[in-house]
């Protein structure tokens, strides 16, 4: 059983059954095809390559220098506070963001599953988020925790001095490198942020795999006396394991390059404690004018996408052959 | 024959994908610097580039398009300003359409190493000397601002204004209900913000969501501790920054670190003003765009409300940032961006612009009746001091050096550790080339 085609995945079967029932028209398919792989090949892979050729060279000012110099710019960006700082905050932001998508994702598709009524109309609430850019969602979540309005104000007022949004403490701070290792706690107002906006993902998904459990699976675990938190527990959320392993490749790849969101709620932070990969890119690039540099880091985040939605690829495509 | 019709409408479609590139590439190939054409007969459109979109700053910029307008009604202008403080993002968008050969009719720069060691050494600027003399400019401006300006004996550009980064802004009440007088030096400084700091009021306001406001103070206190000219070593390699007095003065940015609000990360510069006009901030490191943010969107008085001095040790000496506008190569209308360029750079143009942005004008005969107490008051300031470019602002070092600069300032701002600052901006200091 298969419950999570992608968008990808139904492409490809829909052009594959093309290509075997209308076998006349095949030139006319290459014909369709050739632009886009041209397009693609240019415009994706082609500056993917030169973003490469770019970060082994020595350009480091206006002025364009392509000489070679090898892996310098990386070794530089490894041995450097700010980066592994970015790689920490990835890290963490990562897994704390798929957590609690998943886990507030799927407890409201089940509180939504209780045939209530209005569920339309929840539905949308849950969904709209998604429908915002994360810049809005940035700005939006910005003026909420604002130390001096805001949510800030109001546990300012019920005497909780908060300022856990400007908080520069790791935690539990274990030294690693030149960086202290741990989570950032100023990170958490963004984590925060980002699940607001991507929770409404993962309750579509999980509802839609809900829906498609058979009743009389549910009733069979019921008449076996399992109750409602077991049959939950037990039977839905294994049925449920697929989509959680998609919404964790999209999540990821989402959270692995992210860059509005921080760019607009908190910037890099203080001592870097909400910058990320994405930021550090943008101010080396186009700030500093370091383009190697800032190339450099763009293959390091393709690399860190990479590293999720290849497998992810590959296994896809062994189950459709 | 429906075959043959969608074999048709196929081709028909792979030859409008197959082209849509090629006329997407040639057209862009075509438009060079033309952006956004009015229609108007094939005239070009002038396109100001800044980063000017903030109160007091549109202001000055409206009105200086205004007043060209009424001089030359025949030519577009577009404001093609790109918000963000201190050009966070406008250099972003400035350096891509350069580098993709679209420069704007003439950008925002500041002079000094921005415009020197950045565009000019890249050989994107056309030298503006005929424009000068055929002003009569030599003598307007003065001689080192024209050097600011310059590279190899060529000019490149055209200062509209000067702002002054070394100014110390205070809330006049909370000075006098604490009995604290105006400090001049460091050590009066932190006598009185200790005195501030025990009667419950923040001694002093900083927001460095943006890292460059924390540059901005350490620059101060760099040239309060070394004086003018050995600032200035600092950025031509003459001084190294393991110099004890670097040392020193980061050991003063450290102890006023000690006196600043606690949320300073997650404000910037106008939340950070604001605090000292809400009373909550006693004093302010900022430069005197700060003033017009006070006046034009606060309401407050000069002299009443607020006041200002020299930041601590810079008494006599003047960060100087100039704003600057120059002509790009490149660009279609080259004798519309010079007709500008003479409007800006006029007594009439730099009078309708200064005032209300709250900067002063950089020739030396502008009209003084048209500025306030502190403008006047900076104006004389400014004709006997010894000047010194702005490191925060792009003035005194290449943008680059800057970057790393606000990196190590960012990590210092928390950790305060004096040694691994001093020597990441030693390592920094390799770009100063």
């Amino acid at each position: 059983m298969k419950s999570e085609t992608t968008v990808e995945q139904s492409v490809r079967t829909a052009t594959t059954r093309k290509r075997r029932s209308l076998t006349k028209d095949h030139w006319l398919a290459i014909g369709f095809l050739v632009p886009s792989i041209l397009l693609v090949g240019v415009f994706v892979y082609g500056f993917i390559g030169w973003t490469g050729y770019v970060s082994l060279s020595n350009w480091n000012s206006l002025v364009p220098d392509f000489s070679f110099v090898g892996l310098k710019n990386y070794i530089y960006l490894f041995g450097d506070f700010r980066f592994q700082a970015d790689l920490r905050n990835t890290l963490f932001f990562t897994i704390l963001f798929i957590l609690a998508v998943i886990v507030v994702g799927q407890f409201l598709a089940i509180l939504l599953d209780q045939k209530i009524q209005q569920e339309s109309l929840f539905r949308n609430i849950f969904f709209f988020p998604m429908a915002l850019s994360f810049v809005v969602t940035g700005v939006v979540w910005q003026w909420l925790l604002n130390p001096s309005t805001g949510v800030n104000l109001f546990l300012e007022k019920i005497g909780l001095d908060s300022k856990w949004y400007t908080d520069t403490t790791i935690f539990p701070a274990i030294g690693w490198g030149k960086i202290e290792f741990g989570i950032p706690i100023a990170m958490i107002a963004v984590v925060i942020a980002a699940v607001w906006q991507m929770t409404g993902f993962s309750v579509a998904m999980y509802l839609a795999g809900l829906r498609g459990v058979p009743e009389e699976v549910r009733e069979a675990a019921r008449m076996d006396g399992a109750n409602e938190f077991q049959v939950y527990w037990k039977i839905i959320m294994p049925i449920l394991r697929p989509i959680t392993v998609s919404v964790i490749i999209i999540m990821a790849h989402i959270s692995l390059k992210i860059f509005d969101l921080i760019y607009a709620m908190t910037g890099p932070g203080a001592n870097f404690v909400t910058d990320v990969p994405g930021v550090y890119m943008y101010e080396t690039t186009f700030r500093g004018n370091y383009y190697a540099n800032g190339a450099a880091i763009a293959i390091v985040m393709l690399l860190a996408v990479a590293i999720f939605i290849v497998p992810y690829l590959w296994s896809s495509r062994k189950g459709e052959a | 024959m429906r075959g043959r019709f969608s074999k048709f409408t196929g081709w028909f479609l792979v030859l409008i994908l197959a082209l849509v590139p090629l006329a997407a590439c040639s057209s862009s190939g075509e438009t060079n610097s033309s952006g956004s054409e009015g229609g108007s007969g094939g005239e070009e459109t002038l396109d100001i580039f800044s980063w000017w979109t903030g109160a007091g700053e549109e202001d000055g910029l409206n009105a200086l398009i205004d007043l060209f307008k009424e001089k030359y009604p025949d030519i577009e202008v577009e404001n093609a300003a790109v918000a963000g403080g201190a050009g966070t993002n406008a250099k972003a968008v400035l350096a891509s359409r350069m580098q993709g050969d679209d420069p704007p009719a003439t950008f925002q720069v500041h002079g000094g190493s921005e415009l020197n060691d950045g565009w000019v050494a890249a050989g994107k600027m056309e030298t503006l000397n005929d424009l000068y003399e055929a002003e009569g400019w030599e003598d307007k401006f003065p001689e080192d601002l024209i050097e600011l300006v310059s590279k190899d004996g060529d000019i490149y550009s055209v200062p509209v204004n000067i702002h002054r980064g070394n100014v110390l802004w205070y809330n006049t009440k909370v000075f006098e209900e604490n009995g604290v007088e105006p400090p001049a030096t460091f050590e009066e400084f932190f006598t009185a913000a200790d005195k501030l700091q025990e009667a419950g009021v923040t001694p002093l306001a900083l927001g460095d969501k943006e890292p460059w406001t924390a540059t901005h103070l350490f620059e101060t206190a760099l040239l309060g501790t070394l004086g003018a000219d050995d600032y200035k070593k600092l950025f031509t390699g003459e001084l190294s920054f393991s110099d004890p007095k670097v040392k020193e003065a980061v050991e003063n940015f450290k102890k006023m670190l000690g006196y600043i609000n606690e949320d300073h990360s997650s404000r910037n510069w106008q939340d950070a003003s604001q605090l000292v006009a809400d009373g909550e901030a006693a004093m302010n490191v900022m430069g005197d765009w700060a003033k017009g943010y006070f006046v034009n969107d606060l309401n407050l008085k000069v002299k009443e409300d607020f006041g200002w001095v020299a930041t601590p040790g810079t008494d006599g000496m003047f960060m100087v940032i100039t704003d600057t506008f120059g002509l790009p190569k490149g660009v279609s209308n080259p004798e519309d961006v010079k007709k500008f360029l003479s409007v800006l750079g006029s007594v009439e143009g730099q009078d309708a612009f200064n005032p209300l942005k709250g900067s002063i004008p950089a020739r030396v005969d502008a009209d003084l009746s048209n500025y306030d107490e502190y403008g006047k008051e900076t104006i004389e300031d400014f004709k006997s001091a010894s000047l010194a470019p702005s490191l925060a602002h792009g003035s005194a070092a290449p943008e680059g050096f800057v970057t790393k600069v606000n990196q190590a300032i960012n990590i210092f701002v928390t950790q305060q550790e004096v040694d691994q600052f001093i020597s990441s901006l030693e390592d920094a200091s390799g770009d100063l080339k």
